[in-house]
């Protein structure tokens, strides 16, 4: 097999003129004589759930493509409408469903911002502590299926084993593997539990060592580099004016991470670095999402030791109930409990976007309220939504086995993507 | 905030910034373009440093028309797209900036900004589906969530919730 061999980034910025209407014809007819046109999904194992694509092929390489989306799309922008902001947090969290605290936390930033809310320092670092988790959760994921997509099947099973440590630590804290709900406007639902520093370390000592166990089986490993390196290379340019965030852009060397380059939570009090690749080629985004989880398990292990004491909610009466134990005691307790959870709380009217760096890019959350208890409007800045605009640019003049391993190094999650 | 206050930071709203009138929302600027205005005051931004526009999408007013932080000189009307363009640094600290752009019920076209901010072609393209705002000069507007085939603009504000009957096989119909 032949390399294909691609031109470095710098000479191939935007080859094709953006505006024209290049990708809206291909659903017509093939561009030129012995060209072929195929669908990829929106059932292929490879696609990570529902996504179509339309390649047009020159043998066996990609002359143009174009993703086809909303084979998920469920309405919960507009679901969103209908739930107070209390119940809001367990329609986000549906969306990307590889980092749901990402998308509670997000909600719950831009309802505060609308409150202007300040929720305890205890609360930060919890929500914090779990997102960090999550990245890592998500993060192993990504390591599980770009294994599989590129033929290492053994790293499906490695990558999910570790996750699944992450998962049963977040069921330990949250109550459930996923769609938690933890996340809230306010604060977090629940206290961390007893022991949680022990159960937050062991698993951060149990998955360090079998990162370097990936390092071995794909890292270092010729066959793993060769099907990476090189492959779906992306230039800064194109990655910003694409509006592409996350580990992509990362990828290219551009370092721009909400988490150090516009702070939110307590991260300006941790100590972690951005990495930046340099190829912008899929291996490089392999490699920035691998070492980000040993990023992640660094701020967490900061965050075990430095941990502050306090509330885990804001004592608000307007947002949050009052305690299970006055509700036996006190007639008012019950009423306001009640009344929080069946009309909700009402919050001013105005406009908010607020924005995190979730583990596949700036996850945006953009509320208007009308100074009820609904939001009148909730959008979301889903990430792989954006990042998906890529794929054509990474894709141009590429195998179809190597298209495989692309879509898998956008990491696209489609349940974000459709909403 | 006692009513002198108020004012005071009404006074301060009637400011202009690159060109058009300009608020200030909790210490973020907010720009009030007009529709024709937007892919001029998108190219200023992207020439100011504004790398990317990180997120394009629309409102429906309909149910709450007379809504508050607005300039005087804007006419609030039913939709509103608002952009987020952000500057990673450089010269400034990094920060985002909002663009609200009134958009009536019976003119619902606007110049696309896709050849400035190519990223946001996925964006128009859902407002587009979702709201049925058009964006003159998309290089491929149509539908990117609903079905080709689909009436109707689901996240309008008198588009109702469940408005299709779901049949389930072997219910009797």
């Amino acid at each position: 097999m032949t390399a294909v061999q691609i031109p470095p980034a710098a000479e191939r910025v935007f080859r094709r003129d953006p505006a024209s209407p290049v990708l809206r014809d291909l659903e017509a007819g093939p561009s030129r004589e012995g060209t072929m046109i195929v669908n990829m999904g929106p059932q292929h194992p490879s696609t990570h759930g529902v996504l179509r694509l339309l390649l047009e092929l020159d043998g066996e390489a990609v002359v143009r493509s174009k993703p086809v989306i909303g084979y998920l799309h469920t309405g919960m922008e507009k679901t969103g409408e209908t739930l107070t902001y209390l119940q809001g947090s367990t329609n986000v969290t549906r969306m990307d469903y590889a980092a749901p605290l990402f998308n509670e936390l997000v909600f719950s930033l831009a309802t505060e911002e609308l409150l202007g809310m300040e929720i305890p320092p205890r609360a930060t670092w919890i929500r914090m502590l779990l997102c960090e988790l999550n990245r890592m959760s998500s993060h192993l994921l990504f390591q599980a299926t770009n294994g599989m997509d590129i033929g290492a099947v053994s790293m499906m099973l490695y990558g999910w084993r570790e996750r699944e440590e992450v998962l049963r630590l977040l069921e330990e804290i949250t109550g459930l593997r996923m769609n938690h709900n933890y996340i809230r406007p306010g604060g977090v639902a629940a206290d961390l539990p007893d022991g949680w520093e022990e159960a937050v370390l062991r698993v951060c000592d149990l998955v360090e060592p079998r990162l370097e166990e990936y390092d071995v089986l794909l890292t270092s490993q010729p066959i793993w580099r060769e099907r990476l390196q090189g492959v779906g290379v992306i230039s800064a340019e194109e990655c910003l004016a694409l509006g592409v965030t996350g580990p992509i852009l990362r990828s290219t060397g551009y370092a721009w991470d909400l988490r150090s380059n516009m702070p939110y939570l307590a991260y300006e009090d941790v100590d972690f670095d951005v990495l930046v690749g340099s190829f912008g080629d899929c291996f490089d985004r392999y490699a920035i999402r691998l070492n980000e989880i040993r990023e992640s398990m660094r701020i967490v292990r900061q965050i075990v030791e430095r941990m502050p004491r306090g509330d885990y909610r804001t004592q608000d009466k307007k947002v949050t109930p009052p305690p299970r134990a006055r509700i036996d005691e006190s007639m008012e307790a019950l009423i306001h409990h009640f009344k929080i959870f069946t009309e909700g709380f009402k919050v001013p009217e105005g406009e908010a976007y607020a924005a995190v760096e979730s583990p596949r890019g700036e996850l945006g959350c953009y509320l208007v309220s009308d100074g009820s208890s609904k939001p009148m409007r909730l959008h979301i800045r889903a990430p792989s939504f954006v990042n998906l605009q890529a794929l054509p640019y990474m894709m141009e003049g590429a195998l179809v086995a190597d298209a495989v391993a692309i879509i898998s190094s956008v990491d696209p999650i489609m349940g974000e993507v459709d909403r | 905030m006692s009513e002198i206050d108020t004012k005071e930071v009404a006074e301060e709203t009637r400011a202009m910034a690159f060109g058009v009138p300009a608020t200030e929302v909790r210490s973020q600027q907010v720009l009030h373009p007009a529709k024709e205005e937007l892919a001029e005051l998108a190219a200023t931004l992207k020439a100011e440093g504004y790398g990317q526009c990180v997120d394009l999408c629309a409102v429906d007013y309909l149910t709450n028309p007379d809504r508050q932080g607005l300039p005087a000189s804007i006419t609030p009307e039913r939709f509103e797209v608002v952009a987020v363009f952000i500057t990673h640094g450089g010269a400034v600290a990094p920060h985002r900036i909002r663009a609200r752009v009134q958009v009536p019920e019976d003119d619902l076209a606007l110049p696309s900004i896709t050849d400035i901010y190519p990223g946001t072609e996925n964006m128009e393209r859902e407002i587009y589906d979702m709201f049925g705002i058009a964006f003159q000069g998309h290089p491929d507007l149509t539908r990117i969530l609903m079905p080709d085939e689909w009436q109707g603009h689901p996240l309008r504000r008198d588009y109702a919730v469940g408005q299709v009957p779901v049949q389930f096989k072997g219910a009797p119909s």
